[in-house]
């Protein structure tokens, strides 16, 4: 490395967890921090939009944004951000493709501000909802931003150039992501960086109990389920989703016996993550008559689009309002 | 309004940006401060888009409301669903469940001490602001806070192992949790018990040290531009002593009498949710007492939760070096419940030897030992379950509706951040008139501000944990006919919310 990268961190609707996540991978190998010159990290640092609105367009080397599109707000920053900088890296599954916020577009925008404001049982004033503009009692004017009618991964809204998974991403596959960055290396437009290029299965112990095809006559959930902590979920059958899910975070989940739930996203031959999970979770039912197809699916899938678009939802070929084909049918 | 011409001052922390979270400040003819509002510009839909999910999943979505205290939402949405699926977890669990939540905590209360809100009394308030923050922490106190933080790491990755993930856990399972505790991870957490107490110890030597010596910062504790006199809500075991995990909600009004003690399955015969038109955060009161507005008081329905709050209800703390703390704590005030704002430093303090006492007696206790951690549900699921636990920063509601296939039909959450967050803004509007008088922006405002915010820690959803800096203040002033005239920066704070 002869010269810094000069980096750009930003949020967008997170929770913070990408956040501690960088943290956590930065405190883990502090000599990283000598090649990056963080030119704006609004978190934690005294920049302002003003500043990179002054920054010559293209003079920040790499730009990584967390959390889905959700208010107009982001999508005037994504815009800046993606003017001044050469590299533009969705970081963590909701910069992504949506994460799990992104389960808010099973919904529409009235419904969810209904929700919030009207219906739920400690709300007291009828009809009461947050205004874009207010005018207070002393006449003034108090603005709020815009509460889009559906949340976006960023690359509905600016060109990405590459993405780094995970909810949140590990210290490992940060710090992988962001050595191959500093190497200089220039992988394709597109690709993910920092988790492993095969299935999570690869990675998990328990795959050595895992038979080369699996087969079930039943679709676990897993509140009611027996699990032996010691053996594949989904011979099991609980719906693990290791085997369409990218690796890359060494399998924490099962390995604390519970299933993989999809926040590292897509395979790379994958366009949509959702439909391949459900082809594959109908691929190991073993039954005959559809029937029996029904009543296992009936009884182990009540809610299909939770299950396989928990993290991908608003990057999937739907977007929005699969209402019908999920739970609350 | 008749007659008066009013101006604005927009102070917006500029960093999350552009408004997760700003200050609009209105100003008279003479440009004095007349009110201040505290606007949180963030909404994500959370109880409504849990609609429809398979309840257990609630255990896993939750916590995405937010990465700084994701243990918080796992544990209350676990016991939410303990409720909903009709099953209570085995000895084992229960202990194991609390001992983590204990670790988490520990761990949570020394990132804000030592990195986040600390810096302010331990490196000094009238430090430079280069100085406030970790790396004068660790200049200011040594060793002990690079042990401190190593330790934290420790204990974080200890949780990892038992919890899966420990940014968004998922171990918890309706009547228990997914896998027994392995040998070595017994051993280490028995090997940390000791080192735990003995940091939680040394910290609190540390504050009192400050206390004691640094008469700016006693006199700032007990400055009364930091005192509001409301009511504390928290949990409390049996014997009405601090408990993190379990117990009843009890509410103190504001001379220190039993207002209310409830399970929290009638919480809404207590609490209900104000809205206000000009921020996105709903304002949780006291529903027999009423809205009166950003007011304290007797008559104000406005309630405080977090550490103060909770050391507020309790008659004692259940272990004995925190109880110790604890007395010193009141008699150093000489009044029960402490107004102060900036005392929620000191409890915070205390919060962390009973938390290391507690690690401690659930490490040794043999029944962790156990390889029952799971109750299987065997009831039909629903039609209720409502759960609560104390978040580090405060009282945290669940409340799920679910079919009887256990499927999601209603979630009402309240979170500790919204409790406080009529209290933080009777703070700042306070600090405004106070320090904006003649258009003039008084020294020292930034810092009320600042201090007062930061206190409550108000789970500002962000990194700023291990890096100094902060969110940046700027004021952006406006003639009466909201025409820009010309923008003051203040430098920074730490300020976000933990909205839904």
């Amino acid at each position: 490395m002869s010269k810094k990268v000069r980096v750009a961190l930003y949020w967008m609707a997170s929770c913070g967890g990408c956040e501690e996540a960088q943290v956590d991978a930065i405190t883990d190998e502090l000599s990283v921090i000598d090649y990056l010159d963080i030119v704006f990290w609004p978190v934690a640092m005294d920049f302002k939009k003003e500043d990179v609105e002054k920054l010559p367009d293209q003079s920040i080397d790499v730009a990584l944004i967390n959390g889905g599109v959700r208010l107009s707000e982001h999508v005037e920053m994504a815009k800046l951000l993606r003017r001044k900088s050469k590299i533009v890296i969705a970081y963590g599954s909701c910069s992504s493709w949506g994460g799990i916020p992104g389960l808010a577009n099973l919904y529409q925008k009235e419904e969810i501000l209904s929700r919030v404001y009207s219906e739920v049982p400690t709300v007291a004033e009828e009809g009461r909802r947050p205004q874009r503009k207010y005018v207070t009692e002393e006449g003034v004017e108090l603005e709020l931003p815009e509460f889009l009618p559906m949340l976006l991964p960023l690359n509905a809204v600016i060109e990405v150039d590459y993405y780094i998974p995970g909810c949140p991403p590990s210290p490992e596959t940060t710090l992988k992501a962001l050595k191959t960055l500093l190497s200089g290396e220039t992988p394709p437009r597109g690709s993910v960086l920092g988790a492993s290029s095969r299935a999570l299965c690869e990675e998990c112990p328990l795959n050595k109990t895992k038979p080369d095809k699996v087969l079930v006559k039943e679709i676990k959930r897993v509140y009611n389920a027996k699990i032996d902590p010691e053996k594949c979920l989904l011979i099991q059958g609980i719906p693990c989703l290791g085997p369409v899910t990218r690796g890359g975070c060494e399998a924490l989940c099962p390995r604390v016996a519970m299933p993989c739930i999809g926040c590292y996203g897509p395979l790379d031959r994958h366009i949509d993550y959702g439909g391949k999970a459900l082809s594959f979770i109908a691929s190991i039912i073993d039954a005959r008559s559809e029937d029996e197809i029904k009543k296992i699916i009936d009884t182990g899938i009540p809610d299909p689009a939770g299950l396989v678009y928990k993290f991908t939802l608003p990057a999937s070929r739907f977007r929005m309002n699969l209402r019908k084909w999920g739970g609350s049918r | 309004m008749s007659g008066m011409r009013m101006s604005e001052v927009i102070i917006d922390p500029i960093t999350r940006l552009e408004g997760h979270g700003k200050i609009v400040v209105v100003l008279d003819e003479n440009k004095n401060c007349v009110k201040a509002y505290l606007q949180i510009p963030e909404l994500r839909g959370f109880e409504k888009f849990l609609e429809g999910r398979v309840a257990e999943d609630a255990a896993v979505i939750t916590p995405r409301i937010c990465g700084v205290c994701p243990t918080a939402h796992h544990m209350a949405s676990t016991k939410t669903l303990d409720d909903l699926f009709h099953v209570d977890p085995p000895v084992a669990a229960k202990k194991i469940r609390e001992l983590v939540y204990n670790i988490f905590m520990l761990e949570d209360h020394a990132l804000h001490v030592y990195v986040l809100g600390g810096p302010d009394l331990i490196v000094g308030p009238t430090a430079p602001k280069e100085e406030r923050n970790i790396l004068g922490v660790l200049k200011k106190v040594g060793d002990v806070g690079i042990k401190i933080l190593t330790l934290r790491r420790r204990f974080r990755k200890l949780n990892e192992k038992i919890m899966g993930k420990v940014i968004h856990p998922l171990f918890g399972r309706p009547g228990g949790i997914s896998k027994p505790l392995t040998p070595e991870i017994i051993k280490e957490l028995r090997e940390l018990a000791d080192p735990g107490i003995e940091l939680a110890i040394l910290t609190h030597k540390f504050f009192k040290n400050i206390i004691e010596t640094n008469k700016e910062v006693s006199k700032l504790i007990t400055s009364e531009a930091y005192r509001a006199e409301t009511y504390y809500m928290g949990l409390v075991d049996d014997k009405n002593r601090v408990n993190f995990y379990d117990g009843k909600i009890r509410i103190v009004d504001p001379r220190g009498r039993e207002f209310a003690k409830f399970d929290v399955h009638n919480y809404l015969d207590y609490i209900t949710e104000h809205i206000e038109p000009w921020t996105y955060i709903k304002f949780p009161y006291l529903k027999k007492i009423g809205w009166r507005g950003f007011v304290d008081g007797e008559e104000s329905g406005v309630l405080c939760v977090a550490p103060l709050a909770r050391l507020n209800v309790s008659d004692s703390m259940p272990t004995p070096r925190a109880q110790e703390a604890f007395e010193e704590m009141y008699e150093f005030f000489g009044e029960k419940p402490v107004h102060y704002t900036l005392a929620t430093h000191w409890a915070r303090v205390i919060e962390m030897i009973y938390a290391a006492e507690r690690i401690k007696e659930l490490a040794e206790d043999p029944d962790i030992e156990s390889t029952e951690v799971l109750n299987i549900p065997t009831e039909r699921p629903g039609p209720v379950g409502i759960g609560v636990v104390e978040a580090p920063r405060g009282v945290l509601i669940h409340h799920y509706e679910s079919d009887e296939k256990g499927v999601l039909t209603k979630a009402n959450l309240l979170v500790a951040t919204q409790f406080n967050a009529a209290r933080i803004n009777i703070s700042i509007d306070r600090a405004a008139r106070a320090f904006i008088r003649g258009g003039e922006i008084k020294e020292g405002f930034l810092n009320m501000v600042e201090m007062a915010f930061r206190a409550y820690d108000p789970c500002f959803a962000c990194g700023t944990h291990a890096v100094p800096g902060g969110l940046r203040l700027v004021l952006e002033f406006y003639n009466e006919r909201g025409e820009f005239l010309y923008r003051k920066d203040l430098g920074s704070i730490n300020a976000s919310s933990c909205d839904l």
